[in-house]
């Protein structure tokens, strides 16, 4: 397996939020949601991510023959698009899985897609 | 053997090469030192020796590599170190649902159920590079993704259970179709899931449903041709096998279970019995294809439906089913035509099973039953 010497593999949570609308989530969902986040932050192994502004925001960037060209918006749609990360370094992938079940926007019709890190960089 | 490596190694690759170098000393040394006491432990050391040196070599060569706290390699006599049967966590980290659900099958028929590439390749119907492609594929996932080399926590064991009783099963149909060692291995591992979940009636129905079934499997081929339940030589049926399942059903439905192996074991329990109640069986097959939707368990329902009498009815239910490129319709609709004296009709009903049917044996059985028409 990939382990380093602590016996541990390093992952990427690359959190996507799907469309769920904040406007519609109650004042005590929200502190809910955010209870959850600062929980799994504080979690043993995690590096949590910097928030990011929503994919809207985005600006995507490609050079074709010197020339550099930008687009509005992300590369893929924004529905698909990368909503927030984390780190974390776990014994393996069930404890990596686990975390990215607590992580809300998992059930809030978004997704978290786990990456194994390579080792030695 | 390869699970005790692939466990105490956490490579697939690397446990599979030190295998085959532990048997090729084994062949250079055992003809002169004679065979040791514990063969098994002896290559399962040997390999694991092996390995050893070989990681330490690589690792002088590349720094970087995956196991860093490696045991001494032990000096002692291999044959007294017995290492614990790991084949338990291999099913289970085939079957992570982090996998593909191709390549966690094709991944526990090669290393569980030892078959070649060559043969899994033939089972899924692609070319033998493409299942090569996704085999090395899987194992690479499992070192790079961290997917771990173990019996799940129980509080994972029954979102895990479907995948692990599934692999089961189809390395017990390879084997039930002519390799006995396979289904000899299947029925161990199924022992080995009714034990780890001896609450989960799936597990004790599965483990039944195999020991029904295998029970039959001398009586089910005779010269080489498929012999029907009704002809089969009760004599050669394993007794001590029946009352196994029997045993696990009684368990599996006294823990409320209703799940498909539940239903498929009532079913091969219910086949055993002299005679079958036939209404009874049909009535299983009703309730299972309600629960899988298959149209294969409605054809076995039409041929239960008949063998209670009804053969009209049987009929009828076979026509109405979506399984024209699968011969099992065609011979059971000729069959059935046979029965009802329509002899032209069934005639063309073989001459389709037999365009579609790929096993000698059951090629055999049907030209053998289109020859018997009037």
């Amino acid at each position: 397996m990939h382990h380093d010497e602590g016996g541990t593999v390093k992952y990427m949570l690359l959190i996507n939020q799907g469309e769920f609308d904040v406007a519609e989530l109650s004042q005590d969902e929200l502190e809910q949601i955010g209870a959850e986040y600062q929980a799994i932050n504080q979690t043993e192994g995690v590096t949590p991510g910097t928030w990011m502004e929503p994919p809207e925001t985005s600006t995507t960037v490609r050079v074709d023959n010197g020339q550099t060209l930008t687009t509005d918006g992300p590369f893929v749609s924004v529905k698909e698009a990368l909503g927030g990360y984390l780190f974390y370094e776990a014994d393996d992938l069930d404890a990596a899985i686990e975390l990215a079940a607590r992580i809300p926007a998992s059930r809030l019709g978004g997704c978290v897609e786990i990456r194994p890190l390579k080792e030695g960089y | 053997m390869l699970a005790a490596l692939i466990g105490f190694l956490g490579d697939f690759d690397l446990a599979e090469e030190a295998a085959q170098e532990a048997f090729a000393i084994a062949a250079e040394r055992w003809p002169v030192d004679g065979t040791p006491d514990n063969p098994r432990a002896w290559l399962v050391t040997t390999a694991r020796n092996r390995a050893i040196d070989r990681i330490r070599r690589d690792r002088t060569l590349a720094a970087k590599t995956a196991l860093l706290e490696l045991p001494e390699p032990t000096q002692d006599e291999p044959a007294e170190t017995p290492m614990p049967d790991e084949r338990l966590e291999l099913l289970f980290t085939c079957c992570h649902p982090a996998l593909a659900l191709d390549a966690q099958v094709a991944l526990t028929l090669r290393t569980l159920g030892g078959l070649t590439t060559d043969e899994i390749a033939r089972a899924f119907l692609v070319p033998e590079p493409t299942m090569a492609k996704r085999l090395v594929r899987a194992k690479h996932k499992i070192r790079a993704a961290g997917i771990p080399f173990r019996v799940p926590p129980p509080h994972l064991l029954p979102e895990r259970l479907a995948a692990v009783l599934a692999a089961v099963y189809l390395i017990f149909n390879e084997g039930y179709g002519g390799r006995g060692d396979l289904a000899g291995e299947a029925i161990r591992l199924g022992r080995a899931l009714a034990e780890l979940m001896p609450d989960e009636p799936e597990a004790h129905a599965l483990l039944a449903l195999m020991l029904l079934n295998n029970a039959r499997r001398e009586a089910r081929f005779a010269d080489g041709s498929i012999v029907l339940l009704r002809d089969q030589d009760r004599s050669v049926w394993d007794a001590d096998e029946i009352a196994e399942g029997r045993g696990e059903l009684e368990r599996a439905l006294a823990l409320r279970g209703r799940g498909p192996y539940a239903l498929q074991a009532e079913i091969a329990a219910h086949h055993v019995d002299d005679p079958p109640d036939w209404t009874r069986i049909a009535q299983l097959y009703a309730e299972l294809a309600r629960a899988t939707g298959s149209p294969v368990v409605e054809l076995n329902r039409a041929a239960a439906v008949a063998e209670a009498g009804n053969t009209e009815a049987a009929l009828a239910l076979a026509e109405e089913l979506d399984l024209d490129d699968y011969h099992y319709l065609h011979a059971t609709r000729a069959e059935l035509l046979r029965r009802l004296d329509r002899t032209e009709d069934a005639r063309a009903a073989y001459e389709r099973a037999l365009e579609l049917v790929h096993s000698d044996a059951e090629r055999r059985f049907l030209e053998q039953r289109l020859a018997e028409l009037p």
